[in-house]
């Protein structure tokens, strides 16, 4: 009977354990929420919308009255939505393409010598911080793009509303691609490697090509793990922070497409560079509850991602890939 | 104890499968030779770029990184030559990576065994399933900012500096290593979860019938079998904590040398600090000092520790492996 006792206390105490890390994830949801709300009661629908320049709203709310009644809160945040939408989106469509093919052939084409460099190759990229991404960004890659590709007219044709100096969407979006595909690249290989052989072998049984069995067999069978590493490197692209406010310019500007290939070569500054630029303000009463803001909307979206991707891994493990 | 048995036999190590050489024949369509040729460069280009990266900051850092620069502490100076090494960031690294992984590890691995053993109400432990996988995709900047709330508050003022008008800093190591115990504990979680798992119905069956109780079970059997999965967990997040640049900025405080709050042991985890990835980024041009040589420097320290961590979970993961058969 004490036994039994012990037993059922171990369990409560885990238990018990368990339930108060779903607490504190709990209380950060709803703290950081409420901590960023006058934000977003002050402005409205509008905190999402477009209009005048997000750095110099910043910079009035930084600098309001101390007094509590004359916060300022006015806000439009959509250059800061906008930029993190767009490097997030491009980097990971980038690196869902890449991803894909080097999981192809790694699992089914690389000599064994290659496979044998490539899985700590992929594990080191995934492993490198994100600074040291960010330090060969702004050291090596930023004056290379601002000295060849950044000619005097290009320069000149947006001079009237934004410097490109190379800090750009472009540096970032590439930087961006190189970090998340590691990641995305380890959840495919395991997903193809666990496309039963028999599935394959009935494809070369028809006579198929080894290339088209990879494709229309096992690159079918692993598509919602694709989706998967799809959803959770979107996750990771948008927290990242440090890299992007080195490298993408760390300007509150909103790239405009019809720039033409300038687009690409204007800079930018995503919620999570702007919270990490802008760390001392956090004091600041107003300043403090719009950075709590920013972080409540990223809280939120790779909430969402990380169940995207854990449902699509679920559906995998139920319908196609039925041995896990 | 079956710390005999957690040792493969060498003769369980299966030789690689040989495999068919993917030979391309005239019968392969244009198309498909040109998404075997991408998928060949795909592969390629990623050994390139881990290749370009280690190089470049082997070469940077041999250049430039010195026994001085790692035995001395960094200074406050406008001549870059007076500016000092990076003794503290090192030191600042290792403390935080230490208590983060201190508060992740018992944590984390209480939770997978609960997860796994007993998972009950199983209401709650999806709950729990899904708070982790939460945390995993939460930024990091955003448990910074988090952190920064809490131990502001004014009953953590135990944990950091307390102004004169009784306003809490909520900036030192404790609380940095507080939120980056969280960074790492869904790694935790999840490679113990793995472990755990793997072992099989009748190694627990064995034990109850030897009349151990779970609890018994999970600390003598288990736990014992789940070690390297814990440990590669474990190396896992600390090298996250390592690289994590967000978390320091926030919650570390700005000072360049580790700064102790009072006497003591605790004195010193209530103080602020910095580490390597902070030291790297105030001194690369988006920081204030600007002195890419000891910015290219300390990424290389930096990296090193990286390569290091990766390496060691690659060993682990291949030996320890405990054979069920």
């Amino acid at each position: 009977m004490i036994r039994d006792r012990t037993d059922r206390r171990v369990e409560l105490l885990l238990g018990a354990l368990a339930s108060t890390i779903l607490l504190l994830i709990a209380g950060m949801v709803i703290f950081v929420f409420l901590k960023g709300l006058p934000s977003f009661t002050h402005n409205g629908l509008a905190w999402f919308g477009g209009g005048g320049n997000v750095d110099e709203q910043l910079m009035n709310i930084f600098n309001s009255p101390a007094n509590p009644d004359d916060y300022v809160y006015e806000l439009r945040a959509w250059p800061l939505l906008y930029a993190t939408a767009l490097i997030t989106f491009s980097a990971v469509v980038i690196s869902t393409i890449f991803a894909v093919l080097s999981a192809i052939f790694i699992v089914e084409f690389a000599p064994l010598s290659i496979r044998r460099i490539l899985e700590p190759v992929v594990r080191l990229l995934a492993a490198v911080p994100s600074v040291i991404y960010g330090l060969i960004g702004i050291l090596v890659v930023v004056p290379w793009v601002h000295e060849h590709l950044i000619s005097e007219e290009r320069k000149e044709s947006v001079a009237y509303v934004i410097q490109l100096d190379g800090t750009s969407i472009l540096v970032g979006i590439l930087i961006l691609t190189i970090m998340i595909c590691p990641i995305m690249i380890a959840i495919i290989v395991d997903a193809l490697r666990s496309v039963p052989a028999n599935w394959t072998q009935g494809a070369a049984a028809l006579g198929v090509n080894r290339w088209r069995a990879m494709w229309t067999v096992s690159v079918r069978a692993a598509r919602p793990a694709i989706v998967a590493a799809a959803v959770l490197a979107s996750a990771r692209a948008l927290g990242e922070a440090i890299m992007l406010s080195m490298v993408a310019g760390s300007v509150g500007f909103a790239p405009n497409p019809l720039d033409g290939l300038t687009f690409f070569l204007e800079p930018a500054r995503p919620l999570a560079s702007t919270i990490v630029d802008n760390a001392e303000g956090l004091s600041v009463v107003p300043f403090g509850q719009t950075m709590y803001a920013f972080a409540s909307i990223l809280l939120v979206s790779s909430a969402f991602l990380s169940f995207g991707g854990w449902a699509a891994r679920r559906s995998l493990s139920k319908y196609t890939l039925g041995a896990r | 104890m079956s710390t005999e048995t957690a040792k493969p036999p060498l003769s369980a190590k299966k030789p690689p499968a040989k495999r068919r050489p993917a030979k391309v024949e005239s019968s392969w369509s244009i198309m498909d030779r040109i998404g075997l040729g991408l998928a060949w460069a795909a592969g390629i280009s990623l050994c390139v770029v881990a290749g370009l990266i280690v190089v470049y900051m082997a070469y940077k850092g041999i250049q430039y990184v010195s026994w001085d620069m790692i035995t001395s502490a960094p200074e406050a100076s406008l001549d870059q030559s007076a500016t000092g090494g990076f003794l503290d960031p090192i030191l600042g690294t290792l403390l935080l990576t230490t208590i983060g992984i201190v508060i992740a590890i018992p944590i984390g691995v209480a939770v997978a065994v609960w997860l796994t053993e007993y998972g009950r109400p199983s209401g709650l432990a999806r709950a729990v399933e899904s708070g982790v996988e939460i945390v995993a995709g939460t930024p990091s900047i955003v448990l910074a900012i988090f952190g920064l709330l809490i131990f502001q508050q004014t009953f953590m003022g135990l944990f950091s500096f307390t102004a004169e008008g009784g306003a809490v800093f909520g900036r030192s190591f404790i609380a940095a290593g507080a939120m980056m115990s969280i960074v790492a504990l869904p790694m935790i979680i999840g490679s113990t979860r793995e472990a755990l798992m793997s072992i099989p119905r009748h190694v627990r069956e064995a034990s109850y019938a030897l009349g151990k109780d779970k609890a018994t079970t999970i600390r003598r059997v288990l736990l014992p079998s789940a070690r390297s999965g814990i440990a590669t967990g474990a190396t896992l997040g600390m090298g996250r904590i390592a690289g994590d640049t967000a978390i320091v900025v926030i919650l570390l405080g700005a000072s360049m040398t580790i700064s102790p709050e009072g006497s003591g042991p605790f004195g010193l985890l209530k103080g602020t600090g910095s580490t390597l990835t902070s030291y790297v980024y105030n001194n690369s041009p988006a920081g204030e000092g600007n002195a890419p040589e000891k910015a290219y420097a300390a990424a290389f320290v930096l990296l090193l520790i990286v390569i290091v961590l990766n390496a060691l979970v690659g060993l682990i993961g291949r030996r320890n492996k405990p054979q069920w058969n």
